[in-house]
């Protein structure tokens, strides 16, 4: 079992092993091995992110693959009974909301199955009512981050799922109870790292900067990997990264440069509670390819938020990939396009104007949009993406293919080749896409108990539940 | 302040301008959130850092420009010794994933800063 209460006995080292930096995105199984050769005190891991956009918190599905999330854990779950160490997994299923927590949960049953395994493990959902938020709100406790709408009882009610993500503090909870398996819903990244070495008596902000590289796994190595594994040791006054596989290290500069990705401020990294302070970080080269962090500190703010990720559903989305290579349609596709759009708009008997029609032309401004800089230089071709997105599927359905079959046969001006403006590489030429989301929320609120999450504990013996 | 931002092109002859890209061994770009772009220059030498920032090569001036943007839409350019970098974090165009998406993870909006020249 796992030495829990310990604290007296609170070793000078906390060893902690990052599989991988996103669940399912996998890892040499020699590395792995490695890693416990080195007797970690935890394996943790990161499975979520926002980046994949709104869609998959929306349809409650996972942007990884279910049979490699699997792989991944099996090696996880097996290797941590064995070592009587505490497995934590935060952001279950990528957005972390109850359908994903349920995905997630139903491989860890498997694999308890499957290999016959006993542990006790604390199941923590992120998801939060409505109501509270809506209270919240209305105190005045829920502000924007960043660039973001002020959001309206609106955008709380219209949400398919909400959820919260969690600090250390639930974790922590969850261990109190004797899980030595969390299963965590939304998780701040770091937690799932740091949560345990906090509750033994280490540094937080050691524990939190520490956290917030190792959620990446090897990404801050060079080269850096998202499918490798490696270990952070936490001492009393530094923590040390270091690589489980020779085909790569940790450099200062590597170390370093990790703390810029993805955030808007490297000396500043905010989170539940507070914010991890790099003002005074420095970063030494040891031999083996490892790195020593020191002098990271952590701040408390005035009030303890958690921050809030919701989304709604805008619609149905209907598309149609398709290409051109005629130069005179190139030349004129500027003027082409608002022509089809208006031709079809004119066709339709109830045009919604809540219906949009977009067209997405790479090889001229595909990839920034209005900001591109080259704004007149076109490629020889181009492809077009006709991209219909209404408030039904069928109505998508409709304006997609009208708005193709329109555009293939339409006789613009100087039209020389006559018989078909598109070469599509697929039969079928349009894909239903289905729902469509966006982000309703992407807020702070204050919260009066970090601890606000349930937490269910279930024993497993031999592969088998009881609750 | 240098007056690479507001010549563009050098004139024959007298082209002693540099390229970002001899002192720049990393350009990218990557969403912070759905809601904001943040573009980061990691530079080859502390040197080169050193350099950049003391003509403060990367300004709001440049980045308004280069991505069409008020500099009301600049959250901020942070010098990062440590890692011999820039950030640069902006608005995003529209939240991510939103109608008229063009970029979900914000991962290929770098090409303007590939084009920056400063004095020799």
């Amino acid at each position: 079992m796992q030495n829990e209460g310990n604290d007296d006995e609170m070793s000078k080292e906390f060893r902690v092993l990052s599989p991988t930096a996103i669940l399912g995105y996998g890892f040499p199984e020699a590395s792995f091995r490695r890693g416990m050769e080195r007797k970690p005190h935890l394996i943790g891991v990161d499975a979520g992110s926002t980046d994949p956009g709104p869609y998959y918190l929306g349809a409650g599905k996972s942007f990884t693959n279910r049979a490699f999330v699997k792989r991944d854990l099996t090696y996880m779950l097996t290797a941590g009974v064995e070592a009587g160490i505490p497995v934590v997994i935060g952001s279950a299923g990528g957005s972390g909301a109850k359908p994903h927590l349920d995905w997630c949960h139903e491989i860890i049953r498997e694999i308890a199955k499957e290999n016959s395994l006993s542990f006790k493990m604390a199941v923590i959902p992120a998801d939060i009512d409505k109501k509270i938020v809506l209270e919240a709100m209305a105190k005045g406790r829920v502000k924007p981050l960043s660039f973001v709408p002020e959001a309206t009882a609106k955008d709380v009610e219209e949400s398919v799922h909400i959820v919260v993500q969690m600090g250390c503090e639930p974790i922590m909870k969850a261990l109190d109870m004797g899980a030595q398996v969390v299963l965590a819903g939304r998780c701040y990244d770091p937690a799932c790292f740091a949560a345990v070495p906090i509750r033994q008596g280490f540094d937080t902000g050691l524990a939190m900067h520490m956290g917030k590289i190792l959620e990446c796994a090897a990404i801050a190595a060079s080269p850096g990997s998202g499918a490798d594994c490696v270990l952070g040791t936490l001492t009393e006054n530094s923590f040390i990264l270091e690589p489980l596989s020779d085909k790569r290290v940790f450099t200062p500069m590597s170390t370093a440069a990790h703390t810029l990705y993805e955030k808007s401020d490297p000396y500043h990294l905010p989170g539940p509670g507070g914010a991890i302070d790099l003002t005074d970080a420095s970063f030494t080269e040891l031999p083996g390819g490892r790195v020593e962090v020191k002098g990271s500190r952590y701040e408390k703010t005035k009030g303890y938020f958690l921050k809030l990720e919701g989304v709604r559903r805008i619609g149905y989305r209907t598309i149609s990939i398709a290409g051109t290579r005629d130069p005179i349609m190139i030349s004129k596709i500027d003027t082409i396009l608002p022509q089809v759009e208006a031709q079809v708009r004119g066709m339709m008997k109830n045009p919604s104007p809540n219906d949009k029609l977009m067209f997405h032309v790479y090889g001229k401004n595909g990839v920034m949009g209005a900001m591109e800089p080259l704004g007149n230089a076109v490629s020889h071709e181009l492809c077009i993406i006709i991209e219909a997105l209404c408030t039904t599927q069928d109505a998508a359905d409709t304006l997609c293919s009208v708005t193709r079959s329109t555009l293939l046969h339409y006789g613009y001006e100087g039209r020389i080749a006559t018989a078909g403006n598109l070469a599509f590489p697929f039969s079928p030429s349009d894909v239903q896409m289905g729902a469509t989301y966006t982000f309703s929320l992407y807020h702070l609120m204050e919260v009066a108990d970090p601890c606000m999450f349930p937490i269910n504990i279930e024993q497993y013996t031999n592969g088998e539940v009881r609750k | 302040m240098s007056k690479t931002t507001k010549k563009r092109i050098p004139v024959a002859g007298h082209g002693h301008k540099r390229s970002i890209m001899e002192v720049a061994r990393v350009i990218r770009s990557k969403n912070s959130g759905p809601y904001e772009l943040t573009l980061d220059i990691i530079f080859r030498s502390c040197e080169d850092y050193e350099m950049c920032k003391s003509r403060a090569i990367v300004n709001p001036a440049l980045i308004s420009k280069l991505y069409k943007i008020p500099e009301s839409d600049i959250l901020g350019i942070i010098w990062f010794e440590p890692a011999h970098a820039v950030k640069i974090t902006i608005r995003r165009w529209i939240a991510s994933g939103d109608p008229g998406e063009t970029d979900i993870y914000g991962a290929q909006q770098h090409a303007p800063l590939l084009g920056i020249e400063f004095d020799a």
